[in-house]
């Protein structure tokens, strides 16, 4: 069936009634995803977008994923940075949809950081 | 860029940074004049006449932290490998017009690509802006106005999962119907 306002407006409802809107998400986990020139060119638009699909996949509440510009590391693109709340900040290079399930599976769900996709063992 | 919808992301990145609140991408897939034209217009700060005449050459930038940047310039060489032009247009406080066009037929275009993903991606990354996504073909139009939307959605913002899901779908369907 075709997409219609109608739909918009049940997904509205739908969400105005879950109680836990994140207005803002402070405590959670945080997913940057550097989408400049050297990222979109490198493959970032699908990465951010299985972040985005896995985590509504995994309905996890309190993790946001957003863009930032360029991190400086043009030729390691592309590269996510992922702040899990108490742990130090991830730098995860060369990613793709592939790899980005498997980070959401073991990272921010179970909190063990993918070792060999972080920048450390790519420099 | 293996797609020109990535450019489009790129290129709109500008506007963003621009602090633009309205910004329309318009498409226009004209088989009669062998041309795919590709419009983006911003409300944002605009360029002076110096910044514009530089603008092109990959070492101008706004960025402080680097001295090159590359999108404009790569959206160019882009559109000269088909036999196309790029040419921009843009008053300090007013705004800026960039149009590109593209031999439709050359073999050397870019496939247009997902702008399904690429409008998403934008609309998602900056939610408080308004959008219009205008595409012609031979066989139609379609067009997303996120004022439309936001009338419906009220208080819910637009980089909520399900919404954005939402025009994703919308803008695949709109596409296929003139395609």
């Amino acid at each position: 069936m075709k997409k219609s306002f109608a739909d918009l407006m049940e997904i509205r409802k739908r969400t105005l009634n879950q109680v836990n809107l994140r207005v803002d998400n402070d405590g959670g986990t945080r997913v940057v995803v550097g989408m400049a020139t050297c990222g979109i060119a490198a493959g970032a638009r699908p990465v951010l977008k299985a972040f985005s699909e896995e985590v509504t996949k995994r309905e996890l509440k309190d993790v946001t994923v957003t863009q930032t510009g360029c991190i400086g590391m043009c030729r390691l693109e592309p590269i996510v940075e992922i702040t899990v709340p108490g742990q130090e900040k991830v730098t995860y290079v060369h990613m793709t949809p592939e790899k980005a399930a498997r980070v959401v599976a073991e990272h921010i769900v179970n909190k063990q950081p993918v070792k060999e996709y972080t920048i450390g063992a790519a420099e | 860029m293996k797609e020109l919808s990535l450019h489009i992301l790129d290129i709109v990145q500008n506007s963003i940074k621009a602090k633009a609140k309205n910004i329309t991408v318009d498409i226009d897939e004209d088989d009669s004049a062998d041309k795919l034209t590709i419009t983006i217009t911003d409300d944002g700060c605009g360029m002076s006449e110096e910044f514009l005449a530089n603008v092109r050459d990959p070492f101008t930038t706004t960025r402080t932290t680097r001295k090159t940047g590359m999108g404009i310039s790569l959206f160019e060489a882009a559109a000269k490998q088909t036999g196309g032009a790029l040419d921009i247009k843009s008053k300090l406080g007013e705004g800026t017009t960039l149009t590109v066009w593209f031999g439709l037929s050359s073999i050397d275009r870019a496939p247009l690509g997902d702008m399904a993903g690429t409008m998403v991606t934008i609309i998602g990354g900056a939610p408080d802006i308004d959008y219009i996504y205008r595409h012609k073909t031979g066989k139609g139009e379609f067009i997303l106005d996120t004022r439309e939307l936001r009338e419906v959605l009220g208080d819910v913002p637009f980089n909520v999962p399900d919404v954005l899901n939402w025009i994703n779908g919308y803008i695949e369907e709109g596409l296929a119907d003139i395609s």
